[in-house]
């Protein structure tokens, strides 16, 4: 867990809750940031951070499907900031129809040819879809991320009507 | 970035407190502004964390469209900044079928 200042939920999480704590959760609420099993065109996925988590969703809901081909750009800070890291590398061989690149903006693996960086124009072409083919694109992280990533997809051509976004708040990658 | 967009979430985060008093999903319903005309879903408005409550911005002009406060008994709905909220009724988002 990350205390996010002034964070109603992660505060209490990090200051208050201890281990063996039962906590209620409600939900899943909002109808906005979902992807359904019926919509048939390509998907973008693009995570930073933690933002991954309801995008996970999205491709284990895909599970099994025919449908919709999926690209998942996830930027973390360090190669240990990865989150489903076995799963998501395991679907990415297994899961026909889903790419899964991961960009890192501090700390890179050994091997890897991507310079360290914030996300960029170059990772969106290289490893997302072009404009042309209409994709429905999901963002989801910190805020500053979330409308960096929207204002690089708009530029690209994307149709603001086709970028779904989910923010989370100030802090993150 | 200036200090309000640091602190933004979006409309996303409207969608517990409002579907505790409503029974259809309005986070997908489109509001129209009434200082500007914009029409948005509600889960794209820039939305403000302020105790006791939310504070929910129209992206085109930041105009106030939706205030939630709590208080220990009841929950206070400003909906004034709209001048109209279109909330789809058949199956599929209302951004499909937009106006």
């Amino acid at each position: 867990m990350q205390a996010v200042p002034d964070g109603e939920v992660s505060s209490f999480l990090v200051g208050d809750a201890a281990s063996g704590d039962s906590v209620e959760v409600r939900g899943p609420v909002g109808g906005w940031f979902v992807w359904k099993p019926e919509d048939s065109g390509p998907v973008l996925l693009v995570a930073g951070g933690s933002g991954v988590v309801p995008l996970m969703a999205m491709i284990r809901t895909r599970d099994g499907m025919d449908g919709a081909p999926f690209r998942l750009i996830y930027s973390v800070r360090d190669p240990e900031d990865r989150i489903y890291d076995h799963e998501l590398r395991r679907r990415a061989t297994e899961d026909g129809g889903l790419d899964v690149t991961v960009v890192y903006t501090r700390t890179a693996p050994e091997g890897e040819p991507r310079p360290t960086g914030r996300i960029s124009i170059d990772d969106l072409v290289s490893y997302g879809w072009a404009a042309e083919q209409e994709p429905t694109c999901y963002v989801c992280g910190p805020t500053g991320f979330v409308e960096t990533v929207a204002n690089l997809l708009i530029f690209l051509g994307h149709d603001s009507s086709k970028i779904r976004t989910e923010r989370f708040g100030p802090s993150g990658p | 970035m200036d200090a309000q967009t640091e602190a933004g979430y979006d409309g996303n985060a409207l969608a517990g407190p409002l579907s505790e008093v409503f029974a259809v999903e309005l986070t997908t319903a489109v509001g129209r502004c009434r200082g500007c005309g914009t029409s948005s879903q509600l889960a794209t408005l820039r939305v403000y964390s302020l105790e006791p409550g939310l504070v929910g911005r129209c992206p085109g002009c930041e105009e106030v469209l939706v205030r939630i406060a709590r208080t220990p008994h009841a929950m206070w709905l400003d909906l004034s900044g709209m001048s109209a909220l279109r909330i789809q009724m058949s199956n599929g988002s209302a951004a499909e079928t937009g106006e």
